[in-house]
Parts: structure tokens; C-alpha cells; sequence
């Protein structure tokens, strides 16, 4: 386990390694062998055409997915193809690896608190004293302390998504997967959330956000990766990507996005 | 509502007894008036096959219809054809429910009744009856083994098996015994015996002769007591006819007929000898009266105060019954969606297999397979853990299908937010899908649960009175059919609203609970 430099805070460190990822479905290849490396406490935006295999990749990451070639690491831990089975691996990748989704997934059945209390006491094992203190500063960090008794029914989509962060946090993740976070909300109620983003940034979390905010991934991201058929055409800092793409397909999409 | 009720008359199996031939030649019409009561020469007579022996009965070897009523009638009609010079009069076997039989003379089904119907004051309000073919007595039937039961007082507090609305069921209620336990038919009194689930059977002597004759287990105790007689029952407006039946039960008697029948069926007694003074119902009922212990019904005295607690407490019955089977079924049901869901392929083909299965087979086959059918391989159940395992059997197979469809309409991505938050999926299962599932479940289980309510009157076959049961013990005793009927709908009523009440509440409650 020699590649796995865990925990040293590293700007860069690959905490999360993809070699030659290959996904398949019905025989076509969604992924066509990424290959890439997420250091600890980076940011990174995924971009690039629908379809491209953006949401396929981070699904790969937390056994959402199988795969079909390659390897993913994430830490020490590692998913084959025929190996994604392994349930202590994946319970223990996904307590390593939190994700939010575009149509937030909160447990309607909850309040804030409670769905943001509930993975605590439930995998991890904490009082519910713990968990409820943690809880509400977590929702106090995401601008919801006055909303801990509401019901997902009773809140915005901003507000909704926003607990969702809270509790994907909840669980002290190394890395949180973002697909889309922001798709599903209107215009005004994007920046709530992707304020919250943008303080995260200085936890030290690592975090692969699929978007379609080019402003945003500009802003916060250090690094800009392109995805489009299953390939990553172009990558590296926003500044260099989105202000200066060197391949005609980032152009392209760029062009079709910015208008 | 998914059940059949084991209550709804069989009308519509008539059987063609026989046709008789040869009867004397008479130059004479039979009465203008009788011609037209009987259009196509056809006397129906409505009976009850169903544990009917040996009053009425397919011979299971001919498939004949045969019995001892079955030749009253034959010489009866024999008769008819004499005194009404009507060589072409028939007579036609009705099948009919025992206990709906009044019901089934006053709507015309059939012309009389030879069903061992007793001839009581009550009934008269309705109906009439001729002089007594039979003078029946009761017959306490124990095991050949039993030592402590010599006769009927040595039973005041032991579980003592009888047909529901029977005259041997009026006598115990009217000396107030405490454990008396009903049937719909004769036959299972007597099973229930075998099983040792009763300690004694107490019913008229044809049928505890016809059922303990060559049976070494069985034993008869006791004097023979609660005498009365059995008559033919015609409508009350049916006084042509009433005459013409009685004269010709008369006559056959008189020639000794009757006797012989009775000889051959070997139910004679020498009490029977008194038929010769008894030659209306109204000396019989003197008759009775002046034998003691015999009880007389009496409509008025069936007041709310003597019947609303029979009610309630068989409601209560109800009540528990249903609660008790929900709980069952809710549980099983649970699993067998599970296994469903989520098993390996046999388990999945398993819980598939009980689903089709117990939806499948009736309910009332099924309470009588667990309760008669089970001891004859050494499993005796009683008659309310063959009902609480019957009902949650066959509900559980709903419950599974409702919980399987609730289940499936979580949608999908609840199980991938539980499972990135590290939930295994017995965790996301328990904490997140399931508390989904149940409020979607919630509608359509209130439904069963009010279905239920009223399902449960099938356990009367297996000797268990519930409300409705109660209701038509009540009613058929009282004849006040509206008026405890209206009660007994309006304690179902009671029971069912409620409860939806209560599921509207909660599914209020928690929609904000939900999106």
C-alpha cells in the first residue's frame, strides 16, 4: 500500500486514484478508460457534455457503480472489476466518501436534524446526544440552525440541498461527491448552496463536484476536468481551461455552455 | 370484500326427490284450492342435507337421497295422492341452510318444512305446524373412558359441544350453563368430542344415535330430557294446505307407518307412543310444558337489556379476534415480502409460492382443515388459535403484496442516500425504506382491517360465536331481526369508523413527514 499517503494533509496527495477505468452498459463504453488522481483537500469540477459519463464516474467511486476495467483507490481501498462486492470494502469506502445528490434524497420521514442525525447513531454509533449536538452545529454551519425541527416538505430546494450537505458531513467524509448539486434549484437559490461549498473548501475536504456552474467552478475549483465520451479531453486549473482551452472539444462545449 | 359468506343460502340446489306411481284411482278432484296452491303438482319440501343424517341425507354409496324424513314424506305423499285423488302430485327435496329454513318457507322456496323442525310458541308467529311426527328427547353422548360425567348436571362447567340454535343449546342456556360451545353442524360436535376439545355433546336422539351407533369411543349417559316434538311447518296462511298435510300425517300414523319409519331408522322410544293424544301442536306444547326442564321461547321477553350484553361481549369478541389475526398476519406478511424482495431465488420462489397459496384457497376451507382436519395427525388446536393462525395465514399473503408494492414505490434513490451515508442495507432497510413503506401501506391496510372485521363471522364453523354469529343466534330466537340487526350494524360500525379515523389522522400527521 505504498501509493496510499493517507492523511497528511497534503495539497495533491492522491487520496483518490483512478487507473484505466473502464464502464460499460449494453456493450457501450460510458467510461473509456479514465485515468486520473484527486489529491487530499483539492477541489475539483467536472464539466463537459451530457452524457459524457460525469455522473457514471462518481458513482464509480463509492460502489454506486460496478466497474468493468481498471481500478479505483480510494485511500487504501480498492475496487476491481468483480471486487466491488466486497461489503466491508464498500461499507468502508462509503464511510470514507460522502455524496450529495441533484434531487437531494433527504429521508422525508425526518426532520433536518433528524436526517442529519441518523447515519451518526446508526453506522457510526454515536449518543444521540453527540449526534444531536453535532447535528445542529452542522445545520447552524449551513445556514439552517433555526430550521432543525422542519420536515424536508417544509423547506426550499436551497434549504433541502443544504441539508443534504450537512448530512453527508455528518459522517466526517474525506472526500463528497457533488452530482449536479445545484440542477434542480432556481437561479436564486444556487448560490445558498454553493456559498456552503465554498466554505468547505478550507476543511481540507476533498471534493469532486459534477457542474454545470462555470462560474462557480472557476471561483473555487483548483482544477478543471472535461469529460466527454467517456474521455477527460482536457484538464487542469480552471484559469487554464475554461479562459484558454487548448482542445477544439472543450471549445465547443464551452461555446454551447457560455453561449 | 374478498370472502365469501359460508351464510348465503343455497338456494338454487333443488333436487328432484322422486315421482311416485300408482296410486289408487279416484274419480274425484282434489280441492279446487289445493290444485292452486300447487300449480304443477309439485309439494316442495325444503330440508338440510349438510350433516343432515339421518333426517335427510345423500347415501354416500347410492348418492340417494335417504333418511328418515325423507320416508315420512314418501308416505305422506303417498297419502296425499290417496285423500286428493291427485295421482300426478310429486314431491320435490329443496336443499336450504337449516337455520334459514323459516326464512326460506315464508319466501315461497318450498311449501313445507320436514327438517327435524321443532315445534315451539315462537316460531308461530310465522309459521304453523301440524301435530308431531316425533317426539325427540336429548341425549348426552360423553367418551367410553369418561368417569366423572353420569349425566347432564356433571356437566354444568365443562366445555359441552351442541348444534347453534338447537333445542338442546336452549336448554343449557336456559339452565344457564357456563361452557357451552356451538356448531353449525351436527357432525362436529361429536369430532370435537373424539378430540377430546369437548367432554360431553348434548343433542336430540336421532342425532346422537345416527352419529355414536357402532362407534366403541362413544357412550351415552344420562335420562333422556328436554322433550319436545318434531313437526311439518307450513306458512301461517297456508291453512288449506296445513290441513290437507296434517290429515294425511294423521292417517299414515294411524296406520302404524310412522311407527314403523321411526323402527327402521332405530330412534324408536316407548315415549313415542304418546303421539297417539298429541294430535295438534297445541297439545304437544301443553304437553311439553307440563315435562319439566323444557323450555318455551318467548319474543318479548328478548328485551336490549337481554340482548345488548350478548352483543357487545360477542363484539368483543370480534374485536380480539381481529386484532390478534392482524398482528399475525402483519408479521408474516412482513417476512414474506421480504423474502420476496430480497431472497436468494428458493426463498423468493418460497414466499412467492405462500402468496399464491394462501390467496389462493378459501378461508373457510382453511379454518376447517386447521380444526378438524389437523387432529387426525395429532395436532389439536383450539378453536381461537385455529382462527388467529387461519386469519394471519391467508392475510398475511394481502399484507405481503401490499407491503412488496409499498416497499417498491420508495424510490430508488433512498437506498443510494442510506448507502452513502455507510447504512448496510439491513439499516436502510429498517431506518429509512421500511418507515416510507408503512405510511404508503397504511391505506390499504386499514381496508384489510375493516374487511377483517367482518371476516371473522366465518369462525362460527368452527364453534367460535362472534358478533354476527351472536346477531343470528339472537335474531332467530327473538325474530326481532330488524331491531338487533340495526345494533349489531351499528356495533360494527363502531369498530370499523374508528379506525379509519384514526388511519387519516396518522396519514395527516405524517405528510409533513413526507414530500
Amino acid at each position: 500500500m505504498s501509493t496510499a499517503q493517507m492523511g497528511n494533509g497534503t495539497l495533491g496527495a492522491p487520496l483518490v486514484e483512478l487507473t484505466n477505468l473502464v464502464k460499460r452498459y449494453h456493450g457501450r463504453a460510458i467510461l473509456d478508460g479514465i485515468s486520473a488522481k484527486f489529491g487530499q483537500g483539492e477541489i475539483t469540477a467536472m464539466i463537459g457534455p451530457s452524457g459524457g459519463g460525469k455522473s457514471t464516474l462518481l458513482r464509480s467511486l463509492n460502489g454506486l457503480n460496478t466497474i468493468d476495467g481498471g481500478e479505483v483507490r480510494v485511500g487504501e481501498y480498492r475496487f476491481t472489476p468483480g471486487k466491488t462486492c466486497d461489503r466491508e470494502t464498500l461499507q468502508a469506502v462509503r464511510r470514507m466518501v460522502g455524496m450529495v445528490f441533484q434531487d437531494f434524497q433527504l429521508f422525508p420521514h425526518l426532520t433536518a436534524l433528524g436526517n442529519v442525525m441518523e447515519a451518526p447513531v446508526q453506522v457510526a454509533g454515536k449518543s444521540r446526544a453527540e449526534a444531536e449536538t453535532r447535528g445542529r452545529e452542522l445545520l447552524k454551519r449551513v445556514g439552517l440552525g433555526e430550521r432543525t425541527g422542519h420536515y424536508p416538505s417544509q423547506l426550499s430546494g436551497g434549504q433541502k440541498q443544504r441539508v443534504a450537505i450537512a448530512r453527508a458531513l455528518a459522517m466526517e467524509p474525506r472526500v463528497l461527491l457533488c452530482d449536479e448539486i445545484t440542477s434542480a434549484l432556481d437561479p436564486e437559490l444556487k448560490h445558498e448552496v454553493l456559498d456552503v461549498l465554498e466554505d468547505l473548501r478550507d476543511d481540507g475536504l476533498t471534493i469532486l463536484m459534477v457542474t454545470h456552474e462555470i462560474g462557480f467552478a472557476r471561483r473555487a475549483a483548483n482544477r478543471v476536468v472535461v469529460l466527454a465520451e467517456g474521455k477527460i479531453v482536457e484538464e487542469g486549473p480552471p484559469q487554464q481551461v475554461i479562459d484558454a482551452p487548448i482542445t477544439e472539444r472543450t471549445q465547443r462545449f464551452l461555446k454551447n455552455v457560455l453561449g | 370484500m374478498r370472502l365469501q359468506s359460508r351464510r348465503r343460502l343455497l338456494i338454487g340446489f333443488v333436487a328432484l326427490l322422486a315421482t311416485f306411481s300408482g296410486a289408487s284411482r279416484m274419480d274425484a278432484a282434489p280441492p279446487e284450492s289445493i290444485r292452486n296452491r300447487l300449480p304443477d303438482a309439485v309439494l316442495r319440501w325444503g330440508g338440510d342435507t349438510e350433516g343432515g343424517a339421518p333426517f335427510q341425507y345423500f347415501d354416500p354409496k347410492t348418492e340417494k337421497l335417504v333418511g328418515f324424513e325423507v320416508d315420512i314424506v314418501e308416505a305422506l305423499v303417498e297419502q296425499l295422492r290417496k285423500d286428493l285423488a291427485w295421482p300426478e302430485l310429486k314431491a320435490e327435496f329443496v336443499q336450504y341452510e337449516w337455520v334459514s329454513l323459516p326464512q326460506g318457507l315464508e319466501k315461497r322456496d318450498f311449501d313445507i318444512v320436514v327438517s327435524g323442525m321443532e315445534i315451539t310458541n315462537r316460531n308461530d308467529a310465522k309459521m304453523q305446524f301440524t301435530r308431531p311426527y316425533y317426539l325427540f328427547a336429548q341425549q348426552l353422548t360423553v367418551r367410553a373412558d369418561e368417569a366423572k360425567i353420569d349425566d347432564l348436571d356433571d356437566c354444568r362447567d365443562e366445555p359441552i359441544g351442541t348444534l347453534s340454535g338447537s333445542a338442546a343449546d336452549d336448554l343449557m342456556k336456559a339452565r344457564l350453563f357456563s361452557n357451552i360451545v356451538t356448531y353449525d353442524g351436527q357432525i362436529e360436535p361429536y369430532q370435537d368430542l373424539r378430540n377430546g376439545r369437548v367432554s360431553a355433546v348434548l343433542l336430540d336422539v336421532p342425532i346422537a344415535v345416527y352419529n355414536t351407533t357402532g362407534k366403541p369411543e362413544f357412550k351415552s349417559v344420562g335420562k333422556l330430557e328436554g322433550w319436545g316434538g318434531y313437526g311439518i311447518a307450513l306458512r301461517r296462511d297456508d291453512d288449506e294446505l296445513a290441513k290437507a298435510v296434517d290429515e294425511a300425517l294423521a292417517t299414515i300414523a294411524k296406520a302404524g307407518k310412522v311407527d314403523e319409519i321411526v323402527r327402521k331408522w332405530n330412534i324408536w322410544n316407548a315415549e313415542q307412543h304418546q303421539l297417539e293424544e298429541l294430535t295438534s301442536s297445541d297439545k304437544l306444547l301443553t304437553w311439553v310444558a307440563a315435562q319439566s326442564g323444557a323450555p318455551t321461547g318467548n319474543p318479548s321477553a328478548w328485551t336490549i337489556s337481554v340482548y345488548g350484553p350478548l352483543l357487545l361481549k360477542a363484539a368483543g369478541v370480534t374485536v380480539a379476534l381481529t386484532f390478534l389475526s392482524m398482528a399475525v398476519a402483519m408479521t408474516i406478511g412482513l417476512i414474506v415480502a421480504v423474502c420476496r424482495l430480497y431472497g436468494p431465488g428458493p426463498v423468493k420462489w418460497g414466499a412467492l409460492a405462500y402468496v399464491e397459496f394462501f390467496r389462493g384457497i378459501p378461508l373457510l376451507l382453511l379454518l376447517t382443515f386447521l380444526y378438524y382436519g389437523l387432529p387426525e395427525v395429532g395436532i389439536s388446536l383450539s378453536a381461537w388459535q385455529a382462527a388467529i393462525i387461519g386469519f394471519g395465514l391467508n392475510y398475511a399473503a394481502f399484507e405481503a403484496e401490499i407491503y412488496r408494492s409499498s416497499i417498491m414505490a420508495v424510490p430508488k434513490g433512498q437506498w443510494e442516500a442510506a448507502q452513502t451515508l455507510g447504512m448496510s442495507e439491513v439499516t436502510a432497510f429498517r431506518r429509512v425504506i421500511f418507515p416510507q413503506a408503512f405510511r404508503t401501506a397504511l391505506g390499504p391496510m386499514t381496508n384489510d382491517f375493516v374487511a377483517m372485521f367482518k371476516d371473522t363471522s366465518l369462525v362460527s364453523v368452527i364453534s367460535v360465536v362472534e358478533l354476527t354469529k351472536q346477531y343470528q343466534i339472537l335474531a332467530r330466537t327473538s325474530l326481532k331481526f330488524v331491531e338487533i340487526g340495526a345494533l349489531t350494524a351499528l356495533l360494527y360500525l363502531m369498530m370499523s369508523v374508528p379506525l379509519g379515523y384514526l388511519a387519516r389522522y396518522l396519514e395527516d400527521k405524517w405528510s409533513t413527514g413526507h414530500k
